[in-house]
């Protein structure tokens, strides 16, 4: 590892002062789960590393029936899996943790860090995005909300400017809908080859009917992916097979998968055809029992 | 230099240390602890296991000075006197050791699924022990002396 300036900050304000004084030559460091690694590996060498794990402002889970989940950005992935709230409102959310690499990484890793880290296999990002969710940026000039739709920019690349730090994630509240992620890896604590994030409500007054989803596709490309025209498919129509096997095919053509030791790009995309069927059934099973 | 004060094993320990050295390397060549091993380096092996607070962490991922002022426990830790945890009689009995190399790491993590889950079921120890993998294959082995410690700290 290079070596690095070392700076435990113990507030967001500290945080925010050291990214304006060093910019691109900084790094923040949150669990570390994925930049320790590429430190040790000198695929990243920092100058300075601003170290905000201990920031306890940071980490919290709060919900609001109206306002949804509140997530402190460094609020631990296990944190996250054994919240009872999260749980019972956010299921697709817990499950998915429980997916994530393995309990010790569970244990360190932050939420907000797997996001700001923004690797395109990341299990959390097509999730909240699923559910919508947005994000906070703090800078030492204010601080801005950003979708998490317009958050990943490219591989390992965000919105965030060299002096602002991600510091909350919001959820809005679930309405009467239901999720579900399913996440295809070679072994258990593996990144997902591919993976799939599908969210979905129905019409108060017609329950087979689809009032709006979300179909969220992650290891598919630079960023994670929307099938916009699964989606837009889906909107308004009563739920049937033949609708189900046409947005995952659409959603499998959108994809952008590439071809790599996990598999070829052929490949990928028939297992992401697979995958929007299972979780749109399954996210419309549950949706049903709301 | 940094200076690092944390708790190990319940006693204090202070030392200057390069802020780029990871828990992992300041336990095992700092501090000549060598049961908390560097297996993949990179977070999948587990080998590196301790526990930090009491929960089970990757040791190799966590710069040292993230641990200031906190406890950790490692494998070094768990005997008392000469007496072995229940958790490594249980080992020895079931013969679930080959090489050994694996065996800190899987015994650290185990013994963070028992305080949490005093009575797990076989799928749950199996899913607690997924982040550590032993190349002699000895899986079945450390999943059935898992088990039995915990019936063991049932009887207790």
């Amino acid at each position: 590892m290079n070596t690095f300036e070392y700076f435990p900050a113990k507030t967001v304000k500290e945080a925010c002062d050291l990214l304006s004084q060093y910019g691109e030559e900084a790094k923040i460091l949150g669990g570390g789960q994925s930049l320790v690694t590429l430190m040790k590996q000198n695929l990243v060498s920092p100058s300075y590393l601003i170290d905000i794990k201990n920031i306890s402002e940071l980490n919290y889970i709060r919900y609001d029936d109206e306002d949804g989940l509140r997530i402190g950005a460094l609020t631990t992935h296990r944190s996250l899996e054994t919240s009872e709230i999260v749980r019972k409102k956010y299921a697709m959310l817990a499950e998915m943790e429980r997916t994530l690499a393995s309990v010790p990484v569970r244990n360190w890793g932050t939420v907000g860090g797997n996001l700001a880290h923004a690797d395109p296999a990341s299990d959390v990002a097509p999730t909240l995005m699923a559910f919508g969710a947005e994000v906070t940026l703090t800078g030492s000039d204010g601080e801005r909300v950003v979708s998490l739709d317009d958050f990943f920019i490219d591989y390992f690349e965000t919105a965030l400017r060299s002096d602002e730090l991600l510091t909350e994630i919001h959820v809005p509240k679930p309405g009467r809908g239901g999720g579900f992620y399913y996440k295809f890896a070679q072994r258990a604590t593996d990144l997902a080859v591919v993976s799939v994030a599908t969210y979905l409500t129905l019409k108060a007054d017609h329950r087979d009917m689809c009032k709006d989803i979300r179909i969220v596709m992650g290891s598919v490309g630079p960023t994670p992916l929307r099938s916009k025209r699964g989606e837009d498919l889906f909107k308004g129509q009563t739920i049937n097979d033949t609708l189900i096997e046409e947005a995952a095919r659409l959603s499998a053509e959108d994809a952008q998968p590439t071809t790599d030791i996990n598999g070829s790009e052929d490949y990928k995309r028939e297992i992401i055809r697979v995958l929007v069927k299972r979780t749109i059934k399954e996210a419309a099973a549950r949706a049903s029992m709301t | 230099m940094e200076t690092l004060r944390l708790t190990i094993n319940g006693e204090t320990v202070e030392s200057l240390i390069d802020p780029g050295t990871t828990l992992q390397r300041f336990l095992h060549d700092t501090l000549g602890m060598t049961g908390t091993k560097e297996g993949c380096g990179s977070g999948l092996c587990g080998c590196c296991t301790v526990r930090v607070d009491g929960k089970a962490v990757k040791s190799c991922l966590i710069l040292a000075l993230q641990v200031r002022e906190k406890s950790v426990q490692t494998i070094e830790g768990l005997a008392h006197e000469e007496t072995l945890d229940p958790v490594q009689k249980s080992f020895i009995e079931n013969g679930a050791i080959q090489c050994g190399y694996c065996s800190a790491g899987m015994i650290m993590t185990s013994k963070a699924l028992l305080e949490e889950n005093p009575n797990p079921s076989e799928q749950e120890v199996r899913h607690a022990l997924s982040g550590n993998l032993c190349r002699c294959t000895g899986y079945h082995k450390i999943v059935k002396a898992v088990l039995s410690a915990a019936g063991r700290q049932k009887q207790v």
